[in-house]
């Protein structure tokens, strides 16, 4: 049987002080080779998940229980030498904002070889690499980009920068928040497809985190959907766009609009807005906005339970069409 | 483009702007301080004979009127002044007959040493107390670093510099300053020591300012995208702490320097006299007891000299320290 080559199980987050829930025992794998989109409204913890993995919770937020177990190492519990050595080369991170995740006052070039120099030693072929990866991810005259600033640059070219500077090492996992969410929409595909022609190419596993369900679609293996704090659903893609089982689900694609649909119908919407993931409680964090809530969807909370290929948190789920 | 369009492009850049805006600076300033002057009481026959001035007949304060030029119209003053101001000996000290220009040549080197050594000590202290600081807002070293922040801004140079004063000649018996002033080039060790205390006074007025600029543009970047980023890819904390926060940090920094630097001419007064240095301080001091009005517009000017060219020069080192000032 392969081993996943990330794990993560019961997977908590929240507060420091005054400990608020923000992700609530989360669980989910991913296999070599494989990609997962994590989809999700803002607030519903997708962010935060994906940050844990790295150790770059923001300050005052932390791991408040359960694993995360890459390539048998538990980095809840890694101390920070190891972790340093993992980012950046087992595991790299592409960011939401382009704009800002880049050092305003270093060279394109320095930045670049500075994830080398942190986990090789520099030596001559080191430029050469860099020039190399910059290429690759279709930056026009590499030899000057490696000497600009990254005012110089749009935001599109500074996201292909950024997915130069987390490949350059070949990680295992890349990590994607959102990397196209600051950037207009003919970017936003260029971006896609370089990522999907490199994930290809190196048979890398990835983490697509997005809101936009019509982003990941063509992108990832297996979806995750999030909802205040809770995964309530996980499956294929195929699965999970042709037959969801949780309302939410259900909600989030109808919701799309469709380009074949000539009908002229307004998009249907989900009543309601979404719960703060620390006031849930024991509860099915949908109920008060689901159709189908009765009375034991406040009673407990739902288990995910499923397969790999498919599984629901739900009392009620939709039902096969 | 025509002519008009032209010229006025040209009247309208940067540079030209710039420069006409130092010299309009420094025209308000010599005004201002030559009428400053005429409003303090006494004028400079009261400055040279003091109570003696009142046995003075009418003939002979007449007299002294046109040795020291004040019978003139304020006008006229002005005029003669701005005439040996810009002709390059700055008029002359009636007192010891020497040319205000030579007395400064001796004098400004004395101050730039010491305001450079203040600002020196003040920027290493200012930035390692800030960073100490800031690597854990909140707590106890956070406390201790603010606490010497704010004593440091709290107490004034004077209480400082004579407490400095009265520990080391009485107790320990030791004050290089008690001897002749040496210059650096005559006897470096000597000078050092004697620009040490004087220094350390300065030093520390501006660490204070620079310390809480450091600490607070630190904890700012902390939370940057960018740095992040910097974790995330694995680059060790001591470097992201350089390279990346601190550097990033600058600006503020460099901005709060050049301030203090600036205002460090001023503390050179106060601190230069209370450990006998012959400086810009020292001079302009002396002038004013004695009424000596092209000594100290000429003194102040040269100060005001200084503090532009600081300006310029805090503005080229932003652009090395931020690419993103266009040149």
């Amino acid at each position: 049987m392969i081993k996943p080559l990330l794990s993560v199980s019961g997977l908590g987050i929240s507060t420091v002080q005054d400990p608020r829930t923000l992700v609530n025992s989360v669980s989910f794998e991913i296999m070599p080779g494989e990609a997962v989109g994590v989809v999700g409204e803002s607030g519903s913890g997708k962010t935060l998940t994906a940050l844990s993995i790295l150790g770059l919770l923001p300050r005052g937020v932390a791991v408040a229980g359960g694993s995360i177990v890459f390539n048998g190492t538990d980095l809840t519990k890694a101390d920070p030498e190891t972790m340093r050595n993992l980012r950046g080369s087992d595991i790299s991170m592409v960011y939401q904002d382009p704009m800002t995740a880049l050092n305003p006052v270093m060279k394109l070039g320095r930045q670049l070889l500075e994830v080398i120099e942190s986990h090789e030693k520099l030596d001559n072929g080191s430029v050469a690499r860099v020039e190399a990866a910059l290429r690759e991810v279709g930056i026009p005259q590499v030899e000057r980009a490696m000497e600009s600033y990254p005012h110089e640059f749009s935001g599109g070219m500074r996201q292909r920068v950024m997915i130069a500077m987390a490949l350059l090492l070949s990680p295992k996992l890349l990590i994607a928040d959102e990397p196209t969410t600051a950037l207009d929409v003919t970017i936003q595909q260029q971006i896609l497809a370089l990522v999907s022609e490199q994930r290809r190419k190196r048979d890398m596993s990835m983490l697509w985190i997005t809101h936009d369900l019509g982003v990941v679609a063509n992108l990832v293996d297996r979806l995750i959907v999030m909802y205040a704090g809770n995964i309530v659903e996980a499956g294929t893609v195929q699965e999970i766009f042709t037959n969801p089982q949780h309302p939410y689900t259900h909600g989030l694609l109808s919701s799309l609009p469709s380009r074949t649909d000539k009908s002229r119908k307004r998009l249907t919407s989900i009543p309601g807005v979404p719960q703060k993931p620390w006031l849930v409680g024991n509860t099915c964090a949908f109920a008060p906005r689901c159709f189908k809530a009765t009375s034991e969807c406040t009673a407990s909370a739902p288990k995910l339970v499923g397969s790999l290929e498919k599984s629901v948190a739900c009392f009620h789920p939709m039902g096969d069409k | 483009m025509s002519f008009g369009e032209r010229t006025s492009r040209i009247l309208l850049s940067t540079p030209v702007l710039r420069i006409g805006s130092i010299f309009t600076t420094l025209f308000g300033i010599s005004i201002f301080v030559f009428l400053v002057l005429r409003v303090i009481p006494g004028d400079s026959i009261v400055g040279a004979f003091g109570i003696e001035t009142g046995v003075l007949t009418p003939e002979q304060i007449a007299q002294l009127k046109i040795y020291y030029g004040i019978d003139k119209s304020l006008p006229m003053q002005y005029l003669s002044w701005m005439q040996s101001f810009l002709t390059g000996n700055m008029g002359y000290s009636y007192s010891t007959g020497i040319s205000i220009a030579s007395l400064t040549a001796k004098a400004l080197p004395v101050t730039i040493e010491l305001a450079l050594i203040g600002t020196i000590l003040g920027v290493v202290m200012g930035i390692a107390v800030g960073t100490f600081s800031a690597r854990k807002p909140g707590s106890i070293r956070d406390f201790a670093g603010q606490l010497f922040g704010l004593m440091a801004l709290a107490v004034p140079g004077f209480v400082l510099s004579t407490t400095i004063v009265t520990i080391m000649a009485n107790k320990f018996h030791y004050f290089p300053n008690g001897y002749e002033f040496v210059r650096l080039w005559e006897d470096p060790w000597m000078n050092l020591q004697q620009m040490m205390f004087p220094g350390l006074v300065l030093g520390i007025a501006v660490a204070a300012p620079v310390m809480r600029t450091t600490r607070s543009a630190l904890l700012e970047t902390v939370d940057k995208d960018f740095v992040r980023t910097a974790i995330g890819k694995g680059v060790s904390p001591r470097k992201v702490q350089t390279r990346h926060i601190l550097r990033n940090s600058l600006i503020p920094i460099v901005t709060m320097t050049g301030i203090q630097f600036g205002y460090l001419l001023g503390g050179a007064v106060i601190v230069e006299n209370i450990f006998s240095l012959p400086g810009m301080g020292r001079q302009v001091l002396y002038a004013i007891t004695r009424r000596e009005y092209a000594t100290v517009q000429s003194s102040v000017m040269v100060f005001a000299i200084l503090f532009i060219a600081i300006n310029v020069i805090t503005d080229l080192i932003y652009r090395k320290v931020d690419p993103r000032i266009k040149k």
